[in-house]
């Protein structure tokens, strides 16, 4: 099963924590691949993927950072109209939920590779493969 | 293994140490009567003279003493011995208001300490134990309370005082340390940074921790005996009452044995000042029956107790009071509604969070807000947002249920909610800014 390893980093709504974090991954010579910020008005999460996630997992322990490594789905979404709705359709057919969703910078033109978090990662495989929506392997999100 | 420090005081029948309590009562008020201008001042006013009291039944008599009272009597006015007789003062953290100073001779420190070997001895101290005071030391009474009372009963004694966790721990270790004492939310912070260092119950060899100067509830002691793989055992007292050792906890953990051959407790009603029956919860008052330089008569300790004396399995016939439910200092009035920080703790502990809290409470367009601040610990954070609303919500519910107003819970970051080395900040009421 090719799924992404991601980290979702707990952060308070203090001045300078995501900061903090970021210039941590950055001293450490770890590349952020893409990440996105869910909050309200108390915290938020991060949620990175990393070129490095072995080190970066042993960095965030170290330095006592509350955080969850999840699996989350890479896929290739056509950069057209209606292609982001292809997929979600896709899920939807099986009764998958999507979870949250983000998109990586894009570096492949005419492609919007886009971060899922589904409840059932087998199915949600499963129906974009029958359908013939392509999977971003962890490789290439790592980009190594 | 000695059982009890002084046998025949601590097992004393009723009515002998009654005898013993009315003697020294009445010679304590003479004494301070003769050389306490403010209380004399006191007595007369009630038209009390010293002949009236001739046994602990005249207690009722006397004028009670409050904390402001020896506020107003600041710094010298309760002395009752010439300053030249002091071997040493202690004195409150004044955060409540101005300072109170204690004042001991030699003979007040022997009988404090004195107090110390009892509650030492009634958890399981022996000349044997090495007894690590992580107490601050100085003006408060922690320290040199426990300290003299370990070596006291012969234990070697490190007098660590607080902080530098990492170092305690290492002492702990490198001593064989077998008692704790310090406060229970040290306590809890010690048993955490054990944990943070990869070591576990089986790396020390503690069996006791006596644990005082601040509220904890029985949450709280089944975390922090659990963390540091020891028996914790209540320990109370005062700087107005010399210090910690006024009462101890024996093997039962059921209350605490006040000794009662140096203090007359008693339970009033904090608003008429009436005398309670046994059993009652009301303000807990104590008298001082043996102290030379700082004695207090009817000292009200602002303090939600109970006594009881009822058979205790540990053979003392010491009355016991029950943990204070909170000192009336403490108790806030949120929207009408009388609120303790230990209430809080215990659904807190009940849901399996960590006894790290903070509580802020403030006034927004007329109405009182409660705010509470938990850590959660990594098993506790979930990915997703609304995980993480929904247990807020759960436990507002649960407190909401203890206190019967709604709180805004916030779970914050393990470690983010800053540790105490002595007296923990639980609460700040920002209400009092505005007013
Ligand atoms: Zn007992």
């Amino acid at each position: 099963m090719d799924t992404i390893k991601q980290f979702s980093v707990f952060v308070e709504n203090k001045q300078g924590r995501m900061a903090e974090l970021t210039r941590l991954i950055a001293d450490a010579g770890i590349d952020l691949r893409t990440l996105s910020l869910a909050d309200t008005r108390d915290f938020g999460i991060l949620r990175i993927i990393v070129n490095k996630p072995e080190e970066t997992e042993a960095l965030l322990k170290q330095n006592g950072w509350t955080y969850k490594a999840t699996s989350v789905i890479g896929v290739k979404v056509p950069d057209c109209p209606g292609g982001v709705a292809t997929v979600l359709e896709a899920l939807n057919e099986v009764n998958v939920n999507v979870e949250y969703m983000y998109a990586f910078v894009n570096r492949t033109p005419g492609r919007a590779d886009t971060v899922i978090c589904v409840d059932d990662e087998q199915a949600a495989l499963e129906i974009l493969q029958k359908k013939h929506i392509d999977i971003l392997t962890a490789e290439e999100a790592y980009d190594i | 293994m000695a059982k009890y420090w002084r046998e025949d005081i601590e097992t004393m029948p009723r009515e002998d140490m009654k005898k013993l309590q009315s003697e020294r009562l009445v010679k304590q008020v003479q004494h301070v009567y003769e050389h306490v201008p403010y209380y004399r001042d006191l007595m007369d006013k009630k038209g009390v003279k010293p002949d009236d009291i001739r046994s602990v039944d005249d207690l009722y008599k006397l004028p009670f003493l409050s904390k402001a009272d020896l506020r107003d009597a600041y710094p010298t006015g309760m002395l009752a011995v010439p300053m030249k007789d002091c071997v040493r003062i202690h004195s409150t953290s004044g955060t409540t208001g101005r300072r109170v100073v204690a004042f001991y001779t030699q003979h007040d420190v022997d009988l404090w300490d004195e107090c110390c070997a009892r509650a030492i001895t009634a958890a399981g101290g022996t000349a044997e134990d090495v007894c690590q005071v992580a107490y601050g030391y100085g003006l408060f009474t922690g320290g040199f309370g426990l300290n003299g009372g370990s070596q006291k009963v012969g234990c070697l004694t490190l007098p660590m005082s607080s902080g530098n966790t990492e170092r305690q721990i290492q002492f702990m270790r490198d001593l064989n340390a077998t008692i704790l004492c310090c406060t229970p939310s040290y306590a809890a912070y010690i048993g955490e940074t054990l944990h943070d260092m990869g070591l576990t119950p089986d790396d020390i060899k503690l069996k006791a921790g006596i644990f005082g100067a601040e509220p904890w509830t029985e949450e709280m002691r089944r975390t922090i005996e659990a963390s540091l793989g020891i028996k914790a055992y209540d320990i109370y007292g005062l700087t107005e009452s010399s210090g910690p050792g006024v009462a101890f906890e024996c093997e039962e953990q059921t209350g605490m044995h006040i000794n009662e051959d140096h203090f007359i407790p008693e339970i009033i009603d904090p608003e008429t000042g009436e005398v309670l029956p046994e059993g009652s919860v009301g303000e807990l008052v104590f008298t001082s029956i043996t102290k030379e330089a700082f004695p207090l008569l009817r000292y009200r300790t602002r303090d939600l107790c109970q006594l009881t004396r009822g058979k205790c399995s540990c053979g003392r016939t010491l009355i016991k009071m029950c943990k204070p439910m909170g000192r009336s200092d403490d108790m806030m009035i949120i929207r009408g509604v009388n609120v303790f920080p230990s209430q809080i703790e215990t659904v807190l502990i009940e849901q399996g969070y960590s006894p790290n809290y903070l509580i802020e409470v403030d006034r927004k367009n007329n109405t009182d807000t409660l705010d509470i601040s938990v850590e959660m610990n990594t098993e506790q954070f979930s990915d997703k947002m609304k995980d993480i609303q929904e247990k807020e919500r759960s436990l507002a519910s649960a407190i909401k249920t203890m206190l019967g107003i709604n709180p805004k819970v916030h779970l914050v970051s393990p470690k983010s909610i800053t540790r105490s080395e002595g007296k923990a900040v639980r609460v700040i009421d920002k209400r009092k800014l505005h007013d």
